[in-house]
């Protein structure tokens, strides 16, 4: 690990501007939706209307019959298949168009194609389908039950798979004075990135090659998983994310329609493209966070923590979706459930249930938020149980400095941190006198609330991690490629994808600190196949701990040979060169970085004899020291005022103390913290896509599913620690997800202490106004246990 | 999410709209601000040949100050109306209502003849219309014809117009200088609709008492005794128990509520406009 104190102004450490903003600002940005195609036709695809039915026959209107497509027409095609390696796991194929059957509203199931999108939908208005309905599994609590249609015919009941753990369960309750048991949900979610999904894609002949433009956060996964169903050699694909306007997970997949549009454009020869638009997003794209936990916390007379004991049921949906599979979410469940504490016994049983909606997908912090929310009501009901203060509780339990590196009992390797430091900030930051002087002003219909959390967060876990998942993705070195260009300038070539996390800049950042060369005469490319090395792309917070690391290490070596061949240049010995200032300097004399370029690619007849015939341009892969993940870890605290007469809740103070280990630009870490927030406060109080009991999901447009919006959103105070880790090239911990998992576990701690005087508490999320008031009818009438 | 082709066309005067809407027999609509018929097209949920702009209609962009009332014109902006560019007659009480509706963007656009036509149970000048005690101005081919606004919304997102009639404009009464008004709406978000709201409108001089109550999933309901609600002998709570049967706990609360709200407002701030 380097010493971050060497850091200069505007290097690492730095908050220098965001290099991609000057486009994005200008709406220069250019997204899939802004390319323009001669001959291009639209793609609109009719979707199921129902939640599962067989598909008995389907109608084409004459006169149309070159324009629409359905399954059959898709020879050589193979539907996507996303299977986990771990035992039991049940394998479900993925359709590219429905043929016999549909699983969930809005599976695609016949595709129209004309010179425009309103004549592509005037097509699909035409068609006609004919379904037999099927009853649909719309309650994941019940789906396992015998007797229940299966979703996958060959299955024995409706589950992907089942896990199971047990660590000293049975001793550590032994002594346990204090019990609590509380039963968790979290709502299904749609993400929401402001771009939706997008694909264009073109054959070129010249190159025998299928170009496909996509939004996606992964262009090497989706270009290897492109080649497995349409049978063609990976060289032949070509994938290129161009500007992505926001991910979260929604667009860390493969997709049914990018599988089709590089078909029809191979069948076609003509340009293809299809993009999202609002209302499929919201009625096929409902597919994250669904969680339900019944969860007991046992802990002795002094507060200490004994055990937690979990059964984890998780709403996977109708398919395994490619690459993360329908399993990762409740692996992560179990083994992430202990949070940042310390316990003697463990014991969480999961089920990734199938039901017919759409397939679950990872939404930035996957599980964490879900087992954040779970985790710690109970380590606040514990706390009442006990009369302790939230405070007290965790500062009892949590793993110590002192104690880092630390193994838990999930066997997690917590690399470094204070996680009581960060719940002692987050409580003297907090406001407690507005708090105060609030609560003796407000009206008998008001009551307010403190709530806690705190988590820690593994991000850029690697290959041991990933390959006991089994899935079809698993993360190795990760590389990059840099090139001196003639003029002195550096391109950066990496294979994530930067889609708002500003890895332009603290990319560019990294070679800067490397290499001495100004951050705007380096460019990051991303995004493209043919252009970068491969890569898992852009997940888990992983980017400027993988990739970023790749940059350093390809750096290094590049800076190297600068220095040798400066040292010729200047007569010097290669040790007693330094890159400073863009130049390279030795004991007497210097000579600019650009100069060097120009000697390499112009004047070779200048250069040493033994130079290293591999020239300016380097390529080197990097791993962390241990591949078990940076651990950055976040306490949020906040104040709430809850209308007992609307049931509505206010955020009026919050406060986010956060380790991000070593910062390469604070203002992106900042920025990462507070969108994650805004997104967390949506999961707490806004965001759910109901589906009544026919599998229909009931919010169509945005009016009816809430985002937050900016007057949601009270003041953020960002307090950051710096621990670095002890793993990674800097000391730097992926932050990328944080700030979206703490959020509904403060705030329902928060709602909680303001209505325990009356006797009531909310365990599901989000916290509704009618939530909240029929708990509060219940408590009058003493139904609330 | 494309509508159907149709066809357009900005009309000279409100007599070729209504000649249009009764040739088209149906199969023609008017558009205003198309804030809600925009994405009811878009979404295919209402499928039209032709759409005929009444956006820029002179005789329904004008407001015509009378000695009892005002006329407001169905082409009139929620923005104008918030901004003051018309004449409120209630000297601020509809001003701070249109500030209230939407986002900036959608009231710059939006009418207040295209929200009455629309009548989305939650909209606001449907429930400040109906207890302001305003008219609805229609004009048919051959004849115009005048009714109270709880008249013409007749149900949730439907209207009392004839296939081949326009809404010319509202007629707003003044209140007397000593009237009491409270309107409050409950939005959990900026720019949503209400989910539940209430308004309560007393006149003492011109001996009006109006309770009404909004975002039902129906027209907006006027309560019986709104004396005795304003007055207090009735609570809100027992004003609505009997005339809304069947809601659940949750959205009766909440439209409790709202009515105890608009009454403190009412009896806190008593003048129009202040
Ligand atoms: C995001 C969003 C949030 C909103 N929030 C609110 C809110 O909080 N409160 C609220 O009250 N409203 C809200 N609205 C609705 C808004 O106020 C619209 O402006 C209003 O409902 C319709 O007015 P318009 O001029 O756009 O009508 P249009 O969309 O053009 O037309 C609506 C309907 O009225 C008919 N029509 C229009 N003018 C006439 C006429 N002169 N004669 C006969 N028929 C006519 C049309 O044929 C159509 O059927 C919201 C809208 C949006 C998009």
């Amino acid at each position: 690990m380097k010493d971050p104190k060497s850091y200069r102004s505007n290097g690492i450490g730095a908050s220098v501007k965001r290099l991609e903003d000057d486009r994005y600002l200008r709406g220069r940005g250019k997204f899939v939706g802004d390319i323009r195609l001669p001959g291009m036709l639209e793609i609109a695809f009719v979707r199921s209307p129902l939640a599962h039915a067989n598909i008995k026959n389907i109608h084409k209107p004459e006169g149309v019959e070159e324009s629409v497509f359905i399954c059959e027409d898709l020879i050589s095609v193979s539907g996507i298949k996303a299977d986990s390696g771990l035992p039991g796991f049940k394998s479900s194929v993925q359709p590219i168009l429905a043929s016999k059957k549909v699983r969930h509203v809005g599976e695609p199931v016949v595709a129209c194609v004309a010179k425009n999108r309103a004549a592509a939908e005037d097509i699909a208005d035409s068609i006609h389908i004919e379904f037999e309905e099927l009853p649909a599994i719309h309650d994941m609590k019940t789906a396992m039950d015998a007797g229940n249609p299966l979703i996958h015919e060959s299955w024995d009941k409706n589950c992907f798979l089942e896990t199971n753990v047990e660590t000293n369960f049975d001793e550590a309750i032994i002594s346990a004075s204090s019990i609590v048991k509380r039963t968790f949900q979290t709502a299904r979610q749609c993400m929401a990135p402001m771009e939706g999904r997008a694909v264009v894609a073109q054959w070129d002949d010249q190159l025998s090659q299928l170009t496909v433009h996509s939004a996606t956060q992964m262009p090497h996964i989706v270009r290897t998983g492109l080649s497995e169903c349409l049978g063609l050699e990976e060289g032949k694909i070509r994938v290129v994310a161009p500007d992505v306007g926001g991910g979260f997970g929604y667009k860390g997949i493969l997709l049914a329609e990018e599988v089709f549009a590089g078909w029809l454009a191979m069948k076609t020869g003509r340009p293809v493209r299809w993009l999202e638009d609002r209302r499929e997003h919201l009625t096929s794209g409902a597919n994250c966070r669904e969680h339900h936990y019944e969860v007991v916390g046992y802990a002795d007379s002094t507060g200490q923590l004994l055990a937690v004991s979990c059964e984890a049921i998780v709403d996977s949906g109708a398919y395994s979706i490619y690459p993360f599979s329908a399993c990762l979410e409740a692996a992560q469940v179990a083994s992430i459930l202990p949070g940042p504490y310390k316990m003697l016994g463990y014991k969480c049983k999961t089920y990734s249930v199938a039901t017919n909606k759409p397939p679950i997908l990872p939404y930035r912090g996957v599980a964490r938020t879900g087992v954040c929310f779970a985790m710690e009501l109970i380590m606040d009901a514990l706390a009442r149980d006990l009369d302790m203060s939230p405070k007290d509780i965790r500062i009892k339990n949590l793993v110590k400095k002192h104690e880092m590196p630390f193994i838990n009992i999930t066997n997690k390797h917590f690399d470094s941190g204070d996680y009581c430091e960060a719940v002692e900030r987050a409580s003297t930051a907090i406001d407690f006198d507005k708090l105060r002087v609030r609560k003796q002003n407000c009206n008998a219909n008001e009551k307010l609330g403190f709530g806690l959390s705190i988590f820690c967060e593994q991000g850029a876990h690697g290959t041991s991690v990933y390959r006991g998942y089994g899935i079809p993705m698993v993360p190795g070195f990760e590389q990059s490629n840099l090139r001196l260009t003639p003029d002195g300038g550096l391109e950066v070539r990496v294979g994530v994808q930067s889609h708002g996390q500003g890895l332009e800049t603290t990319l560019a950042q990294i070679a800067s600190q490397e290499l001495s060369i100004e951050e705007s005469k380096i460019k990051v490319v991303h995004g493209d196949t043919a252009y970068t090395p491969y890569s898992t792309g852009t997940w888990g917070s992983r980017c400027i701990v993988m990739a970023g690391g790749a940059v350093s290490a390809a750096s290094e070596v590049l800076a190297k040979r600068i220095k040798k061949i400066a040292a010729h240049l200047l007569q010097a010995s290669p040790e007693e060169i330094i890159l400073k200032d863009g130049k390279a300097q030795g004991k007497n004399n210097e000579i600019a970085i650009s100069d060097i370029a120009h000697a390499w690619y112009r004047q070779p007849h200048l250069l040493p004899e033994d130079v290293d015939p591999r020239g300016l341009e380097v390529t080197e892969g990097y791993k962390t020291v241990r591949d078990t993940g940076t651990f950055s870890y976040a306490c949020h605290a906040v104040i709430v005022s809850v209308d007992l007469e609307l049931g509505n809740v206010k955020i009026l103070d919050y406060v986010v103390v956060e380790d991000a280990g070593t910062m390469i630009n604070p203002m992106v870490v900042d920025g990462q913290v507070l969108g994650g927030v805004a997104q967390g406060v949506g999961t707490a109080l806004f965001e759910e896509m109901p589906f009544d009991t026919a599998g229909q999901p009931m919010a169509s447009t945005l009016a009816d599913y809430h985002l937050p919006v900016a007057s949601d959103l009270p003041p953020i105070q960002i307090i950051h620690m710096e621990t670095p880790s002890p793993i990674s090239r800097y000391g730097q911990k992926g932050i990328g997800e944080s700030g979206a998992i703490g959020p509904p576990a403060a705030i329902a701690n928060a709602v909680n202490d303001a209505l325990a005087p009356l006797g009531v508490e909310i365990n599901q999320i989000p916290i509704t106004p009618s939530r909240v008031l029929k708990a509060l009818s219940s408590a009058k009438m003493g139904l609330n246990s | 999410m494309k509508p159907v082709s149709f066809d357009y066309s900005v009309p000279e005067n409100s007599l070729a709209v209504v000649e249009h809407l009764k040739n088209a027999q149906g199969t023609a609509k008017i558009v205003a601000g198309n804030q809600s018929l925009g994405p009811m097209l878009n979404l295919r949920l209402v499928r039209t040949n032709a759409l005929i702009d009444v956006g820029l209609l002179a005789e329904v962009r004008k407001c015509v100050v009378n000695q009892d009332n005002v006329f407001i014109g169905a082409g009139i902006t929620h923005a104008e109306i918030e901004d003051g560019d018309v004449q409120d007659p209630t000297n601020g009480w509809m001003r701070e209502a249109a500030g209230n509706i939407a986002y900036r963007a959608v009231r710059s656009r939006g009418t207040i003849g295209g929200s009455l036509c629309h009548a989305d149970p939650a909209a606001d000048w449907l429930i400040v219309l109906t207890g302001l005690k305003a008219f609805a101005i229609v004009q048919g081919l051959s004849s115009n014809r005048k009714l109270p606004v709880e008249n013409f919304i007749t149900g949730p997102f439907t209207n009392d117009l004839k296939e081949d009639e326009i809404l010319m404009g509202v007629e707003v009464p003044k209140p007397s200088a000593t009237a009491k008004w409270g309107y409050w709406k409950f939005m959990r978000q900026v720019g949503e609709f209400a989910k539940a709201s209430a308004v309560i409108y007393h006149d003492e001089h011109k001996q009006i008492t109006r309770c009404a109550i909004g975002a039902l999933g129906r027209q907006p309901l006027l309560l019986h005794n709104p004396e005795k609600i304003f007055d207090g002998t009735l609570t809100p709570a027992n004003a609505i128990k009997e005339s809304l049967p069947d809601r659940d706990f949750a959205e009766m609360t909440m439209h409790v509520t709202a009515i105890e709200r608009a009454l403190s407002i009412a009896r806190n701030r008593s003048e129009p406009g202040k």
